[in-house]
């Protein structure tokens, strides 16, 4: 803010001087033949010295003022109660790890609400599977990248409870665009049962056995995890409580059969260039591997 | 040439940079330590070359043109030493201790490192033979003392490199 | 006080020649050694650019005027947006500075030509070459796997991105390549500039009557030198590491992506100065002649261009504030990129200053200067509001910094870039352009530029990062960028006008004579345009502003210099 005033008054004043320069020292003449020269001026030194004086005590100021934000942010004390996070990024959704919880999810990311009688910060430990991301909710925090073979931190206190919406802010390859991020804010209590619930394996819903039984067999358990099965892949999502998130593609479309049906037919049609290959599954497995996703709240 | 020699600076600035950010951080073996040693005697040789160079200078401002052959092949010599030193050095690493580009980051920047200072070398044999070619056969006379002069500064920029080069790679890194 | 300048009464040569076979004439512009067909083939080449990296703009804007558009794919538009930033900082930006400066440094100190006319051929050829190989990707650029492609690694193509893994194909070995190439022509032409400044001044010239464009220019070269090194360095590691299989930036093998960054943006912040300074340069000599005024403390304007050079070397890590390196990295950043303002700061002091009190004409060149200021002052400003860094932890890599360093290139570069042609377009062919149109020109630009970026701050600030194809309806973003789409429009009709008037006023504008806007330089001094030897005698100066002296005697410039036991003093008394 303090920057932001600054910088206008700065702006206020300069442009001030430039436009009165310019509507009183127009040329007069219609053609500027007849005219006198203006008396030449070649410089002063006094007015070099102030008008760089001054401007080096703004500067002064404001990095004194930047560092302290800069220190109270980055070096900021870590409360014992902080609940840790880690954040990958891959091409391209999210990938978040709850070390102290056992819990693994993607791209919709819940954190206990801060208010302030009960200060209860998520630190976030990121780092990248493959090339740059950058990790940017603009209402919860400023961005951070994640960089492959390096581990930076960050941390954010949602004062209140809802839906906070980002997106990936670091260009990380063809669907750049559609690495959206969600933080759900829960309040203490919706977060705890959220956690016991992560914890559960997947449902076995015997209904739906049949499409869990094309998962199975197909390339789907080299790349995603279903907890309580032989899916152990790490490459894509973990989907052991898909069906219980509001988006599917990294938060491209709502969580609904349909969708699901189509993005799993092939992903292209709503990420080119997503790396999930098109299944090619027929239409009668199709609806049953949605039907068995759909289950696994 | 000073302006190129400040631009080369800046390259080879940014590959000791890379060099020396790596040191230690390779993944698998080998290491520097076991396989470097110190090539004291090209060193010299290299090093020894800059004085012979400055020789010739002096000797064509003087307008000793035969002075000024001796000296140049003196030089041209004492950097053909030098590069095959390099090349025996890297025959070695490459065919008993298995380190190429490709093996680690080691491998990554001593090979690019060394061989960008290695075709420096080069380019400044081919000119300082090219300028004794034409001193043998007469045709350098006291008015190129000036443009010699730029091919020795040149020269002395190369030498000056290796010597960064030798402190980082060799003393430094390993 | 000597002071002798002969103006020469030579007519214009080329009118009278008898008309040439038109292979004989494309054989003398390719072979040709002199600096003015040199300058202009960087110019007509860089224009040509221009229109493309413009096109490509223009094609983006289309595809982000409405939320989820199927305009065009995204991996083209990936393509776009790697190739419009290439394209305009290297094939436009870059030769476009250099056109001007080979055509106009040997005029201004009095010289036949650049001190190594061939070194200056080749440099232009290798840098049209590389513009050449970059374009060449669209159609070779996926090699065998199918249909050529553009690269689409961003222009600062961040490892590890640009790794054969991720980047598979050729077109990002034809980026490298092409800046490889366009690094050794930058060097090359630097290193002319810089001797040809020191070397080939007229007599009477001192570094202390060099005009302030050349020694801009001379500055700007001692960058070029410092910061293209680190490029062609990184470039070559990029291409060992995709061709030879080396690591520099494996990450995979234990090799750094921020070590590129650092390398990148070691050559990527001065770059932005290297590009910059030129419009200082032009503003340097066009405001001063349009004020009737001599520039206000050229000391000081000397002082801050050398300032902005060593300060800008020192500043690159401001745009890795969100890589994470740590509070005193950090802060030292900080603490450089807001120095740097105050030499910038001096400088458009220096300008307001050199306007009070003079009379001011309106024309086009001097209308584009004006919105250079009041641009560049916005520009300044939002840079310092980035150069915070806890500020760029939110707006970084956003579209609030797409928009701020649009206001430098676009709002500050481009307007001088125009003013410039308005200005020397009459030396350079001899006819003047028309005013009328050109004023249009200024006022749709003008409309159509404040549209786009001042409104592109807008998204920034809501949460819109850069370098997406497409975006959700539901963030709010639509109606702003649907506006700054249709001011990208506006632009285009009005660069349409500017290149109709380039065109039509070299056969129909009215003779531009050899000195049009009665300026002080001693490019004024001889017909337009020049003959291929510049000066049928070589002039002796004995100030700042030789024509000024002649034009004036009873009030020469060398007062203000010579004969003064204390130069400043006389200064003062001036003020």
């Amino acid at each position: 803010m303090l920057v932001l005033s600054i910088t206008a008054a700065i702006f206020l004043i300069v442009a001030g001087i430039l436009a009165y320069v310019l509507v009183k020292y127009r040329s007069r003449a219609s053609n500027g033949e007849g005219e006198q020269e203006p008396p030449q001026i070649y410089g002063s030194n006094q007015i070099e010295l102030s008008w760089t004086v001054i401007p080096i005590l703004i500067v002064v100021m404001l990095f004194l003022a930047t560092t302290r934000v800069v220190y109270t942010t980055e070096r900021a004390q870590r409360p014992a109660n902080a609940l840790d996070v880690t954040v990958i990024g891959h091409q391209f959704w999210w990938e978040y790890r709850y070390p102290e919880l056992g819990v693994v999810t993607a791209n919709e990311l819940h954190v206990p609400v801060s208010d302030h009688p009960q200060t209860l910060p998520t630190y976030l430990t990121m780092s990248s599977a493959d090339t740059d991301h950058s990790f940017w909710v603009p209402r919860l925090a400023g961005k951070m990248d994640l960089i492959p073979n390096k581990v930076n931190t960050m941390w954010i206190d949602p004062q209140m409870k809802g839906l906070y919406l980002g997106q990936c802010a670091q260009y990380c390859g063809v669907q750049h665009a559609k690495m959206l991020i969600r933080v759900y804010a829960d309040s203490p209590e919706e977060f705890a049962a959220w956690v016991e619930h992560q914890r559960q394996p997947a449902v076995d819903d015997p209904a739906v056995a049949e499409g869990r039984n094309v998962f199975m067999h197909n390339a789907c358990i080299s790349c995603h995890t279903i907890r309580g099965t032989v899916a152990t892949g790490r490459f894509g999502p973990d989907l052991t409580h898909v069906g219980g998130r509001e988006t599917i593609a990294s938060g491209s479309v709502p969580n609904n059969p349909a969708n699901l049906r189509e993005f799993i037919d092939n992903p292209a049609n709503f990420k080119p260039g997503a790396l999930m290959p098109p299944m090619h599954l027929d239409t009668h497995d199709l609806d049953a591997v949605t039907a068995y996703l759909t289950t696994l709240k | 040439m000073t302006c190129l020699i400040i631009a080369e600076i800046a390259i080879f600035v940014i590959f000791v940079v890379a060099y020396i950010f790596y040191i230690g951080k390779s993944l698998s073996g080998p290491m520097p330590k076991d396989v470097l040693e110190l090539p004291i005697f090209t060193t010299i040789c290299l090093l020894s070359s800059s004085l012979t160079v400055h020789a010739a200078v002096s000797a064509l401002q003087k307008g000793k043109q035969l002075l000024c052959s001796l000296w140049l092949a003196a030089t041209v010599f004492l950097g053909g030493i030098f590069i095959a030193g390099t090349a025996h050095e890297w025959y070695d690493l490459i065919y008993k201790h298995g380190l190429t580009i490709r093996t680690n980051l080691f491998g990554t920047t001593f090979y690019s490192l060394v061989g960008l200072h290695a075709t420096h070398v080069v380019i400044g044999l081919i000119l300082l033979s090219l300028a004794l070619l034409f001193s043998m056969r007469g045709e350098m006379k006291e008015e190129h003392s000036e443009k010699l002069e730029v091919l020795s500064l040149y020269w002395h920029f190369v030498d000056g490199v290796w010597v960064i080069v030798f402190l980082v790679v060799y003393v430094l890194g390993r | 006080m000597a002071t002798q300048i002969p103006v020469n009464e030579l007519h214009d040569q080329g009118a009278q020649a008898p008309r040439r076979l038109w292979l004989e004439m494309l054989h003398g512009w390719v072979t040709t050694v002199d600096h003015k067909k040199i300058g202009l083939m960087y110019i007509g080449y860089a224009l040509i650019f221009l229109v493309v990296g413009g096109f490509e703009a223009l094609l983006m804007r289309i595809q982000l005027a409405i939320p989820n558009n199927h305009f065009v794919s995204p991996e083209v538009f990936n393509g776009l947006f790697t190739m419009h930033g290439t394209t305009m900082v290297f094939f436009v930006g870059m030769p476009i500075l250099f056109g001007f400066g080979n055509y106009l440094i040997p005029l201004m100190i009095g010289a036949r030509d650049m001190a190594f006319p061939r070194l200056n051929a080749f440099s232009f050829w290798i840098s049209a070459f590389a513009g050449f190989l970059l374009y060449f990707s669209y159609i070779g650029g996926s090699g065998l796997y199918g249909a050529g492609s553009a690269p689409d690694v961003g222009w600062f193509a961040y490892a590890p991105l640009t790794a054969r893994v991720f980047s598979p194909g050729h077109s990002t070995d034809y980026w490298t390549l092409a800046l490889l190439l366009t690094g050794i022509g930058s060097i090359g032409t630097a290193l002319n500039i810089v001797t040809t400044i020191i070397c080939m001044r007229c007599p009477g010239m001192k570094m202390s009557r060099l005009p302030l464009l050349p020694w801009i220019y001379l500055v700007m070269s001692g960058l070029t030198f410092v910061a293209i090194g680190p490029l062609t360095a990184a470039q070559i590691m990029l291409m060992l590491d995709r061709y030879v299989g080396s690591h520099f930036f494996d990450t995979q093998a234990g090799g750094s992506a921020v070590l590129w960054m650092h390398f990148f943006w070691i050559f990527g912040h001065p770059e932005v100065y290297i590009l910059v300074l030129p419009a200082f340069a032009f503003a340097n000599e066009i405001i001063p002649v349009f004020s009737r005024k001599a520039i206000f403390g050229y000391p000081a304007m000397v002082a801050a261009s050398v300032g902005i050079g060593f300060i800008s070397l020192s500043v690159w890590a401001h745009h890795m504030f969100t890589v994470g390196l740590g509070p005193g990295g950090n802060t030292f950043f900080v603490l450089a990129t807001m120095i740097i303002s105050v030499p910038t700061g001096i400088k458009i002091f220096n300008w307001l200053a050199t306007l009070w009190g003079g009379k001011i004409q309106f024309t086009a060149s001097m209308m584009f200067a004006i919105g250079f200021l009041f641009q560049f002052l916005v520009a300044g400003l939002t840079g310092i509001m980035l150069s915070v860094a806890p500020f760029d932890w939110q707006l970084g890599n956003s579209y609030f910094v797409v928009a701020h360093f649009h206001y430098v290139l676009v709002g500050a570069i481009l307007f001088m870039v125009f003013s410039a042609f308005y200005y020397w377009y009459p030396k350079m062919t001899g006819r003047m352009l028309n005013e009328k149109l050109g004023k249009w020109h200024f006022w749709l630009f003008v409309i159509g530029f404040h549209l786009t970026f001042d409104l592109m701050h807008v998204p920034g600030m809501l949460g819109m990062p850069r370098r997406i194809y497409t975006y959700e309806a539901d963030r709010g973003w639509m109606i702003w960028n649907l506006l700054i789409s249709s001011g990208a429009i506006i632009q285009t009709v009005a660069t349409i006008l500017f290149v109709y008037n380039m065109v039509s006023s070299y056969f129909k504008g009215p003779i531009a004579g050899s000195d049009p806007w009665d300026a002080w330089t001693l490019e004024w001094s001889i017909p337009s345009p020049p003959p291929s030897y510049n000066f049928a005698e070589i002039p002796i100066v004995g100030s700042r502003r030789p024509l000024w002296d002649l034009k004036h005697p009873d009030d020469p410039d060398t007062d203000y210099e010579m004969g003064q036991a204390d130069p400043q003093e006389k200064q003062e008394e001036g003020a």
